[in-house]
């Protein structure tokens, strides 16, 4: 009896605090249906024009949005209560993959989302399939740098050709890939990353550093302010401080392209359909459109082939080939294997020192 | 009585002791008995850092707090009521904006580019920029700031209740108003100091959003490595022992605390 009521008590516990779209009244409705989730913002607005609502038009059914800035708890709880709410979610890859070994997330079957078979072998994994690409890339102030700007991780690191306070994101993702391509390793030869080396190399850089950014609202207003003259950060907030005037840059040069991913909870509610949706949402007409409305770039790389992106808008994003080809692609399997966990545990002892 | 206090109590157990028992299950079970996540913080100096930094910081938090509260209490306490109305209303004011925006508020008066030191460049008293923020310093001056009403209430209750009758028989045998206030006053005063220091200290070691966004990464407070081990273990026990041991130490202030004024008082303002 407690159990029961406990149960039910946390589930309009998460109704009333996640579900804005009314998932009570949902079971009467007789079409089609899924919960889709990903991080709110700007960012879901421009999902839902370019593929949420052609999705759902298409493939008749309804999509039931929710967002959460952070899934990955969400995720464990739902699933570990044996009843999830959520269908599919969009997540930063790596929480796909790591969810997936800990029986988390569904498999999915590629013969099932043939979109998805399409993709390059890079771009999926047995448990999900990229949605759209962001990368972390060197970004400076152009007052500081009106000519020879910094271009490379080395140069971020020369604190004596380039003067100038610094920021780095305080999260050894990606941090520790600029850090050994600052030492000399080339992109493509970055994993298994030499955790060692990084750290060493990050150590150099510490006493410069003025500030270990944890938001990306946090970055954006580094540079808007003028707080620090280079730092690392996402490509999006980047061209949204000098869209909004300030005199900022960034160089995809040795940029590291991330991507978050689109993955099915175990023992989603409506798993049929949330596999026909997760096809649909990496069309690649629809994924050519969501750079039409913000600046990430498609998942799914054929995008680029269908016509629907403008040359002079394909060069400004994270993903476009010729971009793709001068970073480093984050291998996610490399930092959800067990090296990777501990490098990420070893982060807060570097950070305290 | 009981059917009147039931409902509360029925909140608190659903929305409090249950959830928090079960945080605190889990931190020690996990596919059986383990204190694997109490001896991680035992034998890793991170959470030791971490714990000394925190209770470091809440105890600067505190005195910085009293000092600057308690004049504003004996003002409030002092000044005929229409003015004291005044002084509340200015202490109680910042309690209606949220955290997170007095801390992008502090950023904008003590960054690189800030209000403050614009201002000291302007009239020449520094070349280069004061670092101000993204560091202890900025944490702490922010979170005097939003816990200073904590520290000023409980003292303005006290001082309520002082009869003015003494000041004045002090006064009438001759003493000082000096000696006054510092042998009948301030003993009178303490112990809602002691109430307010409490609240203070114990509120600020709970702090996350202040630091995270104005200590530059390296303030890393107990509440930090609490949403750390979410994210780096995976599992929520990680997390729950490090409340755990949070709690406890809180829990052990109170019961330090209760041995010198009843509970009430810094709870209730009796």
């Amino acid at each position: 009896m407690t159990t029961k009521l406990g149960f039910r008590f946390g589930h309009a516990l998460l109704g009333a605090s996640f579900g804005a779209f009314g998932l009570a009244g949902t079971a009467a409705v007789a079409a089609e249906q899924i919960t889709f989730v990903s991080q709110g913002g700007a960012y879901q607005q421009a999902q839902t024009v370019a593929i949420l609502d052609p999705s759902a038009k298409k493939l008749g059914i309804t999509i039931n949005q929710d967002s959460i800035p952070d899934a990955w708890p969400a995720i464990k709880t739902q699933v570990g209560s044996g009843k999830p709410i959520w269908d599919v979610v969009d997540t930063p890859t790596g929480y796909c993959l790591r969810g997936g070994e800990q029986g988390l997330i569904e498999k999915l079957d590629f013969s099932k989302i043939p979109n998805a078979a399409a993709m390059p072998e890079a771009y999926r994994n047995p448990y999900s399939v990229s949605y759209e690409f962001y990368s972390s890339v060197l970004a400076f102030s152009q007052k500081t740098f009106p000519k020879d700007a910094p271009n490379s991780w080395a140069d971020f690191w020369d604190v004596k050709k380039f003067p100038g306070r610094r920021a780095l994101r305080n999260h050894p993702i990606a941090t520790l890939e600029a850090a050994l391509m600052a030492d000399g390793v080339a992109p493509d030869k970055l994993y298994p990353l030499d955790v060692d080396r990084a750290f060493k190399k990050l150590e150099e850089i510490k006493p410069n550093i003025t500030v270990w950014w944890t938001s990306g609202a946090q970055s954006a207003q580094l540079l808007n302010d003028g707080e620090v003259d280079m730092e690392m950060a996402w490509n999006g907030r980047v061209s949204a401080v000098a869209k909004e005037g300030a005199k900022v840059a960034f160089t995809y040069n040795q940029g590291i392209l991330q991507s978050t991913s689109l993955c099915i909870l175990k023992g989603a509610p409506n798993l049929d359909t949330a596999v026909k949706f997760l096809n649909e949402a990496v069309d690649p007409v629809h994924q050519a459109n969501l750079p039409l409305n913000i600046d990430y770039g498609p998942g799914n790389p054929k995008a680029f082939d269908t016509g629907v992106i403008k040359p002079e808008r394909a060069a400004q994003l994270p993903s476009e080939p010729a971009n793709a080809a001068k970073q480093a692609l984050m291998s996610y399997a490399w930092w959800s294997s067990p090296a990777g966990e501990a490098a990420e545990k070893r982060w807060a002892t570097f950070m305290q020192k | 009585m009981l059917a009147l206090v039931s409902p509360a109590l029925l909140v608190i157990l659903l929305l409090i002791v249950l959830p928090v028992g079960w945080l605190a299950w889990q931190s020690i079970y996990h596919d059986g008995f383990t204190l694997e996540h109490y001896r991680r913080i035992l034998s890793e100096d991170i959470y030791w850092r971490s714990f000394a930094l925190t209770f470091e910081i809440s105890l600067f938090v505190t005195v910085l707090a009293l000092v600057l509260g308690y004049p504003v209490a004996y003002a409030a306490n002092a000044v005929p009521k229409a003015w004291s109305v005044v002084i509340l209303a200015l202490v109680l004011l910042p309690f209606w904006t949220s955290v997170l925006v007095r801390a992008y508020a502090w950023l904008a008066l003590l960054q690189r580019t800030g209000v403050i030191n614009q201002f000291l460049r302007y009239i020449d008293v520094i070349g280069e920029p004061l670092a101000l923020v993204h560091n202890t310093f900025g944490t702490v001056v922010a979170t005097v700031h939003i816990l200073l009403p904590f520290m000023v209430l409980p003292l303005y209750a006290t001082m309520q209740k002082i009869p003015n009758d003494l000041m004045q028989a002090g006064a009438s045998l001759g003493a000082s108003p000096a000696f006054t206030f510092f042998r009948v006053f301030l003993p009178l005063s303490l112990p809602g100091v002691l109430a307010g220091s409490t609240m203070v200290f114990v509120l600020c070691l709970g702090f996350y959003i202040t630091p995270e966004l104005l200590g530059g990464g390296r303030t890393v407070m107990v509440s930090m490595l609490v949403s750390r081990n979410v994210e780096l273990y995976n599992q929520f026990g990680a997390a729950s022992a490090v409340a755990v041991v949070l709690l406890l130490s809180v829990l052990l202030i109170f019961f330090v605390v209760s041995r010198f004024i009843s509970l009430d008082r810094v709870l209730g303002q009796k």
